[in-house]
This record gives structure tokens, C-alpha cells and sequence, in this order.
């Protein structure tokens, strides 16, 4: 144990000498009420150190100690549904023992003492292990494997002489030996600011289907991709990082509340146990793990609480799950950044933050990706960043940076917020580069999706232009074709764009129905236009029941029983057709 | 019991003072500093370091000698004393009774910066509060435990209209009613003078404590102010187990002295001059409301904002909205067409209304309604910016609709008197009138039944 003393304190920063034998990132336990602390920087015997608490009351001369290693989150089983601060303690726990208030000094253990696991070993005794190899497995919840690697931290090899027979452990019993004395239990700890090696980063194939139109067809993400969604507030970056949540096909969903109100982490809890994950049956709550730092808890733990999540996150990749974290926001860890940066006195760059915010903002994303593990399985992580640009100006900082190292960008729009448009999400100034790697997986799908989604894109960017002629002269100086296309956006826009996170049916799409409303549409466009062209006013097709029925049906067929759009289709064809004959009569 | 006290400063600059304390003190000590007269002011330690104390003042440091002024330290943080005798109150914006009583009798401290509410120890608010005013209650409802501010420009009726939301709140179906907590920082005393009036002619004097530091008090006695009051409404709500409404009025004044404050000290500001943490610093306010669990109380907050120039994008107004759940936007333009209350259709949103509204709760029709509305608000907006360009006569039939029905719906959905407290039902009713002016197909965001069952019939 290494014991310093405090010299001065300035707000959550403070600093202390008699601490040259720390290393940097160490974690202490500062004065007398033992608050958690990092060390961000040594200069000699002083040490500087953020606290992660709220240290009011602290005196220059308390104590500090160090047991000499650097930050860390304790990973195991039983992390699966329980929501964290930022540094890891369990928040149902502190609740437990403080109450309503988050007291500073209150400690709890991360995984829950004594609770036991039914472990059965899958490794042979006499078998050759090293870092990533599986020891056995634990059935973690209901629909989650649960296994247990050699950790990574393990160097060289090392042959197994005993493996526990199958039973209940906790975490902290030891269930495997080596010949050369190494000991593994279900649980280890492991630096929140470092990586979690792996052997390589693999390409990207498949999309992270999230349920959500005009991302699953428009702007995907890949399983292993990285996206951010910029947007003033009140325009949907908090909704539609909920929606991912609950409907990516991700096997395992951090959710990092970030600086961010306390209510939206409460209404996680209360309604994910509630939101039955269509793919396994299960409530979605039994997949993801909360780390909520929330705006009013302190500033320094804010800033940790990205690395958190995405060391767990990285724990189960290491298991080969596809593992999707969302942030909200990063602008609020940037924010924390800053103010840390301002309180150590360091040069600002841009804006008042620190200088290597762009350095800081690709070593977070540059952790996801999709990678083959030690254990030679494939796992990924997916980030999906928010971004709140102060005054929702895209030419901030953040948002400028975090550019750079994503690869999908879902640009919020607060004209379309404020038309109630949800999502906002702006289909001219978005973009996915990972649409391109995602065409093979979709032809094998549905083969249309590329076919409607060029089209409709298309037909959108026809519409932008005409708006601008509209805005100048009014919609009926346009002819009827024109028209026509005006028309056909407002349905995509209304019929496929918008998306209902509050009706029932509405709420989730599968890749099927997307691609058959979009098809729905765009048949309808090109018929008309044939009609239009034959002679016929544009009038005739605006009042024909097809239209308000193509515009409903994302609300009125549910995913399993599809067959219904069959009766859309055929009023659609039904009643052109009759328009048809008519006019080329 | 007097903590330690120290005589001599070594520098007063502006709200900081200086000096080399001998005796270990602790950080964010609450002391108090008397000059070469005698006379008191309250102040916190912000630095600490060997030999040296910060001290940031809460009151004017003119006149403070460095070799004459001592220093007590108190050995505490800044606490209020709290107890249910605080209603019927006035404090000054340290939280001093001002009425010329003694402080309640009371055994209970709090820290005036209370503690974080852990988030697994809250309750999502779901309650509909009925204010009676249409443009709230139809569009941008609130619920009890929310934080919804409003966003106002200078000459607005902002004051107004929160008045009116303090006579008119209540739950339906409970005659349990709200205590009120309300803190002024940095208005004028006819504001104040307004807000008491209110709350006289309401009979409900009795019901409100109020934390007054007026424009003629030090400014940095502001930054104290709301953490008062709100230490107050934590207490009334969940000690005590009240429902408390909590109107706070200015906060741009706040904000102002939260970045004299912050230049003083030579932090590095980021936009506009404010510190970089105002967004953390307003978060530890606006998160001071909620409901939790186990207690029967909750806090509803209205902090009242005036943007500089109008301006939304202002730092005070954007980082407040991002923290709070919502915002009612008054629009300069609406308020100059004499319409009152003149809540902006567009940028005002209620962010927790989706719970609280429905069936059971409000009515069944109010989801689509309301969504509609705002559509149908939107594009007579978009089409009377086009009546600006190519005329009013060469507008479609449908353009046309629209046009009358953004009148209508201003006229009879929006405006109404100050003193007119609607329910729910005519508020509803209201928005079908403004709607009926509609072609029916136009009608996207509602379900076929609801429109069945709720449009009033007309002629077409
Ligand atoms: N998909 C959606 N469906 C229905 N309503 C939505 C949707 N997206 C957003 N909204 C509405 O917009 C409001 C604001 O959304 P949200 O809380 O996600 O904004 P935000 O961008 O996270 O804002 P902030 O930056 O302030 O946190 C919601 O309360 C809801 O009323
Ligand atoms: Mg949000």
C-alpha cells in the first residue's frame, strides 16, 4: 500500500505528494471518507489526481492511499441487467444503502458477493491453455451463454491440471489450476483505459439490423461499425438511441447514459424489462448492461464512464457476441474533458477543449469494429455515439471530429423535428459508407434493396430541388409530374421515413416489411407516372384510396403477417389500372 | 459554536479573497467574513492549497480591507434550515428570513447543494397536471416532476403566463393541491411584487416560501439562491411527501453571474464567454426535480429564462434544453399579433407528455390530436411563407385550407384569457374545431375511429 498526502485541492482535481511509487492511471482512495480517485498525471513525487466523487469537505494534509494499480472494472458473470455508475458501482446497491442520495465514500462490489453460478467446465484437464482459451461456461441469463476465458492479461502457456467439476461457484472461487500454479475463477479485473487484445480486426458484412427504417435501408451500420447522431436538443438522439437498444439484433447492448438526465436512465428501467426481444422471446433487460453517469453526478466520472462501458462491451466481444453500445452523449464526456483540462491548467485548443480531443475521440471509436478473438471466435462492437452540438450547429468540435472517425453519420434535423417528423433524420445530409459493403448480404435477403432504396433515394433528391422552385412560386406552377414526384415524397416521407417509437406496430420493422413499403411506394410512383403521361390529371391519383392506404400501412400490417400488403398491392393495381385503361382509351 | 477564525487577508479580487489560513480547513467550507465594521458576509472556500485559502464571497467585497477583515470558518457547508413552517416565508438570496422572523424552528440541516438523485432511486413522472391553458395542456402537457422550463425574450408575458400556471394547476380527480417554492434571482422588485400579488389574490400566501434576491442584490448571491429553494422543495416534497412547484425566474441572471464568477477567476471560457461546466452547473439544478421512489412527493420545476435577443441558440436557453425535458417557447411574433398566451407552436415540446396522456388520463383521441395539430401547425406555416412570396390568390384549395386553418387554430386553440382556465375536454374539443376546417384525408396522424368518434360535424 502506498500512502500520500493531500496538497492542495481545486474543485474534483487535487493533488498529493508522497506518491512517486504510483504509475499513472493508478486508482487511490483520497482523505477520510476513501474517495475513488485516478491519477492523471505525475511530476515527480506530486501526484495529480481527478476524484470521482464529490469531495466537499476534503482538507489539505488527509491521506491517500494506492494499492499501485491502475483503474479497473471487475468483469464476470452477473454484470447482465444491472445499471452502474460510471466507475462500476452497482446504483441498485447504493440505493440499497444510501438512499434517495448518491452519498460520496459508499462502496459496493460490482458483481454480487456470494450469488453463485452453475459453472461446467469445457476444458480438459492436460489441456494446453493460453490467453482467450475457454475454461467452461455459465449460463448468465435465460438466453445467454456466459463463457470463461483465460484472461487476456495470461502470458505463455500453460496446461490445465484441474478444472472444478460441474457445480455452483461465485465468482471468486477458483474453478481451473495450471501445472505451473496459475488459478482462474469466473472473474477478473482488467484497466478500464486500456484495450482488450484481440488478433485482428475483420472486415464488415453484416448489417446491425436495428428495426428502424430509414436506417436499415437508407443509412445502415454494420455489426462492428461505428455511427453518430448528431442533433440539437429535443430532436430524437436520446429516442432513437432507446429504439437501437431495443431493437438492434445485437446479442449484448451497453447503454452509457452520459452526462445525460436521470429520468431517461429511469425509464430504461422501468420499460426494457417490459420490451420482449422478437428474436429470442426474452425480455431485452436480460441483454444489457446501464452505466448511468448523469448530468448532476460528478464531472470526473463522467469521463471514465465511456471507457467503462466499452471494457465490458469488449468482455463479451471477447466471447464472439455482437455487442452494440450506445453513448449518449459523447459531447458530454468531451464537455467533461474540457472542464478536467481547464482545471489542470492546460493549453485549450478549439472552442476551450483540450488539444488532444480528437486523439481521445478515435481511441474510443477505434475500439469497435469486428474482430477475430484470442478464443478464435468472431465478435464485434458497434458504437453509436450521440452528439448534442452546442446551438445544433454541425461545425462545432465534436461533432467536426467525431466525423473523422465514424463511418456513419445520422444528421438530426430540426426542421424535421419540429414538424413532429421522428425521427428527424435527414436523408440529404446523412450517409453510411457501410451501404456498399452491406449489398451482398441484402441481395441475398430481398435482391430489391438496393433497387428501391437508389430509387427512392433518388426520387428524394428530385424533391429537394423541386421544393426550392416550390418555395418560390407555389406547387401549381409545377406540372403534374412534377407534381407527381412531390407527391411520391410526401409518402415516402410520411409512409416510410416517419416512424412511430410510441405505436405498437410501428415501432419495429423487419427487413421484409421495410423493403415492401418502399416497393409499395415506388410501384405506385411508376404507374402513375405511365398514367400522367398517358393524359390523366394529377387529381385522379391524389384521391384515389390507394394513396391514404399506402401512406397507413406501416401502422396497420404487423411484421408476421406481411401477406397483407397482397391486398395493398392489388387495390394499387386495381385502381391504376382502371386510371389506365381510362386514359389510353 | 464559532469555528476557527482568522484576522488578514492577502488579496481581495472582485467575489475572491485570499488568504494564508494556519489551521486545516475544509474544501467547500462555508465562512463567514467580517470587515473592519463588523458587518457580516457568508462565503465558501473554492481553492485550497499548503499555506492558502480561496474564498469566493457572496456579497460585495467593496470596502474589504486586507490587514482589517477576519475570517470564520464554519467547518460546515452552506445548509438551510428546513422545516414545514418555511411555507408562508420570505428568505433572502442566502437563504435568511427577510420577514422579519427568526428562521423556523427546526433541528433539521440541509446542505444547500444536496445530494445527486441516484437514478435507480427515481420515479418517472407520469401524472397529467391540468393548467387549463390549451397550448399546454393540448400540446406541450405537463406532468408532475418534470422540469419545463420557459423560454421567453425581454417585454414577453412570460411572468404572466406562469402566474397563470400557478393559479390554475391541479391534478384531476385529487383536490390535494401544490405548495409552491419560488426563487428570484437578479428582477426587478415589481416582478417579485407581481408574483406575491398572485399568490395573495390566490389565497395561497400561506402555501408559498419565497427566496428573493433582487436586482439590487450582489449578483453572485444568485448562484445561492436556487440551490435554496430547491433544498427547500427537496425537503416539502420528499420528506415531507408534498407535490411542490418550483418557479425560478430569471435564470439568464444566473447564468450571468455564474460567468462573472468564472472570468474573475480566470477560468477558460467557451461559448460566449460562459464557463465550460454551465452545462454541468444547470444540470445540478434542473436535476433537482423528479419523483422518487418510496416517497409520496415530487418537484415540479418552471424555470423562467429570457433569451438574450430572442435568441434560442443562445448558450442559456440550448444547454437548458438540453437538460430539461421540454421547453414552452413564447414567439415575439404571435405576442405582437395580440395573441396570449403566445406559446410558439413548433419549437415548444413536452418531452414527458407521451406518458401521461390517453386513455385514463386525459382522453383517447389526444396522442393523434395533438400530433396532428402540430403537423397540420407546420404546414399552414410553411404555406403562409409562401402566401409571402406568390400571393394569397394563387394558393391551391388545399394550401387554402391550410391557411385557414393556422388562423383558426391561433384564434381559437392557442389564444385565450388570462384568467380562462379550460379543461382537458375543451381544450381536445378545440383542437377538433381547428382541424375540421381540414379535408379529412389530410387527417394522417389519426386513426380513422378516433376521427369518427370526435370530429365535430360540419357541413363538408
Ligand atoms: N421516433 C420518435 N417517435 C416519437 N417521438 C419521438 C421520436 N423521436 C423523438 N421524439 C420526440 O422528441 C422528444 C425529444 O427526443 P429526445 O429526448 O430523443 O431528444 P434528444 O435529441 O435526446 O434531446 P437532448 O439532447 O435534449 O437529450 C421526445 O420526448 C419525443 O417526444
Ligand atoms: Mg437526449
Amino acid at each position: 500500500m502506498i500512502e500520500g498526502r493531500i496538497v492542495k485541492i481545486n474543485g474534483p482535481i487535487i493533488q498529493a505528494e508522497g506518491m512517486g511509487a504510483c504509475g499513472l492511471y493508478d486508482v487511490v482512495e483520497a482523505g477520510e471518507r476513501r474517495l475513488i480517485g485516478e491519477i492523471i498525471r505525475l511530476n515527480r513525487n506530486l501526484a495529480t489526481i481527478q476524484i470521482y466523487e464529490d469531495n466537499t469537505g476534503m482538507r489539505v494534509g488527509e491521506r491517500i492511499l494506492s494499492e499501485g494499480r491502475p483503474l479497473s472494472v471487475r468483469v464476470g458473470p452477473g454484470l447482465m441487467g444491472r445499471i452502474y455508475d460510471g466507475i462500476q458501482r452497482p446504483l441498485k446497491d447504493l440505493y440499497a444503502m444510501s438512499g434517495t442520495g448518491l452519498k460520496p465514500g459508499v462502496k459496493s462490489d460490482a458483481l454480487e458477493q456470494g450469488k453463485t453460478w452453475d459453472f461446467v467446465a469445457d476444458a480438459d484437464e492436460g489441456s494446453l491453455i493460453r490467453a482467450g482459451s475457454l475454461l467452461g461456461h455459465v449460463r448468465e441469463t435465460e438466453r445467454l451463454d456466459h463463457k470463461v476465458l483465460v484472461p487476456p492479461s495470461f502470458a505463455g502457456e500453460e496446461r490445465l491440471v484441474w478444472t472444478a467439476p460441474a457445480g455452483s461457484y461465485t465468482v471468486d472461487e477458483v474453478v481451473a489450476r495450471g501445472e505451473k500454479g496459475s488459478q482462474f475463477s469466473m472473474s477478473h479485473i482488467w484497466p478500464v483505459r486500456k484495450p482488450r487484445p484481440f488478433i485482428r480486426k475483420l472486415g464488415m458484412t453484416e448489417p446491425l439490423l436495428t428495426g428502424q427504417r430509414v436506417i436499415d435501408i437508407f443509412f445502415p451500420i454494420s455489426k462492428g461499425g461505428s455511427a453518430a447522431i448528431p442533433g440539437g436538443f429535443g430532436t430524437g438522439k436520446t429516442m432513437t438511441q432507446h429504439a437501437l437498444a431495443r431493437w438492434s439484433d445485437a446479442d449484448i447492448i451497453v447503454y452509457i447514459g452520459c452526462g445525460e438526465r436521470g429520468n431517461e436512465m429511469t425509464d430504461v428501467l422501468r420499460e426494457f424489462p417490459k420490451v420482449v426481444d422478437p428474436r429470442t422471446g426474452r425480455s431485452i433487460m436480460e441483454r444489457t448492461i446501464l452505466i448511468a453517469n448523469t448530468s448532476n453526478m460528478p464531472v470526473a466520472a463522467r469521463e471514465v464512464s465511456i471507457y467503462t462501458g466499452v471494457t465490458l462491451a469488449e468482455y463479451y466481444r471477447d466471447m464472439g457476441y455482437h455487442v452494440a453500445i450506445m453513448a449518449d452523449s459523447t459531447s458530454r464526456w468531451a464537455e467533461a474533458l474540457r472542464e478536467l483540462s481547464g482545471r489542470l491548467e492546460e493549453m485549450p485548443a478549439e472552442e476551450g477543449f483540450p488539444a488532444y480531443l480528437p486523439t481521445r475521440l478515435a481511441e474510443f471509436y477505434e475500439r469497435g469494429g469486428r474482430v477475430s478473438t484470442l478464443g478464435g471466435d468472431t465478435g464485434s462492437i458497434s458504437i453509436i455515439g450521440a452528439v448534442s452540438p452546442p446551438g445544433g450547429d454541425f461545425s462545432e468540435p465534436v461533432t467536426q471530429h467525431t466525423k473523422r472517425f465514424i463511418r456513419c453519420f445520422w444528421a438530426l434535423d430540426r426542421e424535421l423535428a419540429d414538424a413532429r417528423h421522428y425521427p428527424a433524420i435527414s436523408w440529404i445530409d446523412s450517409y453510411s459508407e457501410y451501404a456498399e459493403e452491406l449489398r451482398d448480404w441484402w441481395q441475398h435477403i430481398n435482391p430489391d434493396w438496393l433497387e428501391v432504396r437508389t430509387q427512392a433515394l433518388d426520387l428524394l433528391k428530385r424533391e429537394e430541388r423541386l421544393a426550392q422552385i416550390v418555395k418560390l412560386i407555389g406547387p401549381d406552377a409545377l406540372p403534374d409530374n412534377q407534381r407527381l414526384v412531390l407527391l411520391c415524397a410526401d409518402m415516402i416521407k410520411n409512409g416510410f421515413l416517419q416512424q412511430n417509437a410510441y405505436d405498437d406496430i410501428d415501432m419495429y420493422s423487419v427487413p421484409e416489411k421495410q423493403v415492401l413499403i418502399l416497393r409499395l411506394i415506388m410501384t405506385f410512383y411508376r404507374r402513375s407516372l405511365e398514367i400522367i403521361q398517358a393524359g390523366a390529371p394529377l387529381v385522379r391519383i391524389r384521391s384515389l384510396e390507394s394513396v391514404e392506404r399506402i401512406s397507413r400501412v406501416k401502422s396497420r400490417i404487423p411484421n408476421d403477417r406481411l401477406e397483407e400488403f397482397r391486398d395493398v398491392e392489388a387495390l394499387l393495381e386495381g385502381e391504376l389500372g382502371k386510371l389506365k385503361k381510362e386514359y389510353s382509351a | 459554536m464559532r469555528g476557527l477564525e482568522f484576522k488578514g487577508l492577502n488579496t481581495v479580487s472582485g467575489p475572491i479573497i485570499i488568504l494564508r489560513r494556519k489551521e486545516n480547513v475544509g474544501f467547500g467550507e462555508i465562512v463567514t467574513i467580517r470587515d473592519r465594521e463588523g458587518a457580516e458576509k457568508t462565503g465558501r472556500v473554492i481553492e485550497l492549497s499548503d499555506d492558502y485559502a480561496a474564498i469566493q464571497v457572496y456579497g460585495p467585497t467593496t470596502g474589504l480591507s486586507t490587514d482589517e477583515t477576519s475570517v470564520e470558518f464554519l467547518e460546515k457547508p452552506l445548509e438551510l434550515v428546513v422545516s414545514e413552517d418555511m411555507l408562508g416565508r420570505v428568505y433572502d438570496g442566502l437563504g435568511r428570513p427577510m420577514d422579519g422572523f427568526s428562521p423556523p424552528f427546526s433541528s433539521t440541516f440541509l446542505d444547500i447543494n444536496g445530494d445527486p438523485i441516484n437514478p435507480y432511486a427515481r420515479e418517472y413522472p407520469r401524472d397529467f397536471i391540468q393548467t387549463g391553458i390549451s397550448a399546454i395542456d393540448g400540446m406541450n402537457t405537463l406532468i408532475r416532476g418534470q422540469k419545463l422550463p420557459i423560454f421567453s425574450g425581454s417585454g414577453l408575458p412570460h411572468n404572466r403566463l406562469a402566474a397563470q400556471i400557478i393559479r390554475q394547476a391541479k391534478i384531476r380527480g385529487q383536490d390535494e393541491s401544490f405548495v409552491m417554492v419560488f426563487a428570484a434571482m437578479g428582477v426587478k422588485y415589481d416582478v417579485a411584487r407581481f408574483f406575491i400579488d398572485t399568490f395573495e389574490e390566490g389565497g395561497v400566501l400561506s402555501k408559498v416560501a419565497m427566496f428573493l434576491s433582487l436586482a439590487d442584490s450582489p449578483s453572485i448571491e444568485r448562484l445561492i439562491t436556487p440551490r435554496c429553494a430547491l433544498t427547500a422543495a427537496e425537503y416539502l416534497a420528499f420528506s415531507l411527501g408534498k407535490h411542490v412547484l418550483v418557479v425560478l425566474t430569471d435564470m439568464t441572471n444566473y447564468c450571468e453571474a455564474l460567468r462573472e464568477v468564472s472570468s474573475i477567476r480566470g477560468e477558460i471560457p467557451s461559448r460566449k464567454g460562459y464557463p465550460g461546466y454551465l452545462y454541468s452547473d444547470l444540470a445540478s439544478l434542473y436535476e433537482r426535480a423528479g419523483k422518487v421512489s418510496g416517497g409520496q412527493g415530487s418537484i415540479t420545476q418552471i424555470p423562467i429564462l429570457t433569451m438574450p435577443n430572442d435568441d434560442i441558440s443562445h448558450p442559456i436557453p440550448d444547454l437548458t434544453g438540453y437538460i430539461t425535458e421540454g421547453q414552452i417557447v413564447l414567439s415575439r411574433e404571435l405576442f405582437q399579433k395580440g395573441i396570449y398566451p403566445p406559446v410558439a407552436g413548433l419549437p415548444s415540446l413536452s418531452r414527458l407528455m407521451k406518458d401521461g396522456i390517453g386513455p385514463g388520463m386525459t382522453r383517447e383521441d389526444h396522442k393523434d390530436l395533438s400530433s396532428q395539430l402540430f403537423a397540420a401547425y407546420s404546414r399552414a406555416k410553411s404555406v403562409r411563407n409562401l402566401v409571402a412570396i406568390i400571393g394569397e390568390e394563387e394558393l391551391s384549395p388545399l394550401d387554402k385550407s391550410y391557411l385557414s386553418f393556422g388562423d383558426v387554430f391561433e384564434k381559437k386553440f392557442l389564444s385565450q384569457g388570462e384568467m380562462e382556465d379550460r379543461t382537458i375536454e375543451e381544450t381536445l374539443d378545440r383542437g377538433w374545431d381547428s382541424l375540421s376546417v381540414l379535408p379529412r384525408d389530410e387527417l394522417y396522424r389519426i386513426k380513422t375511429e378516433l376521427i369518427e368518434k370526435y370530429m365535430p360535424m360540419t357541413e363538408n
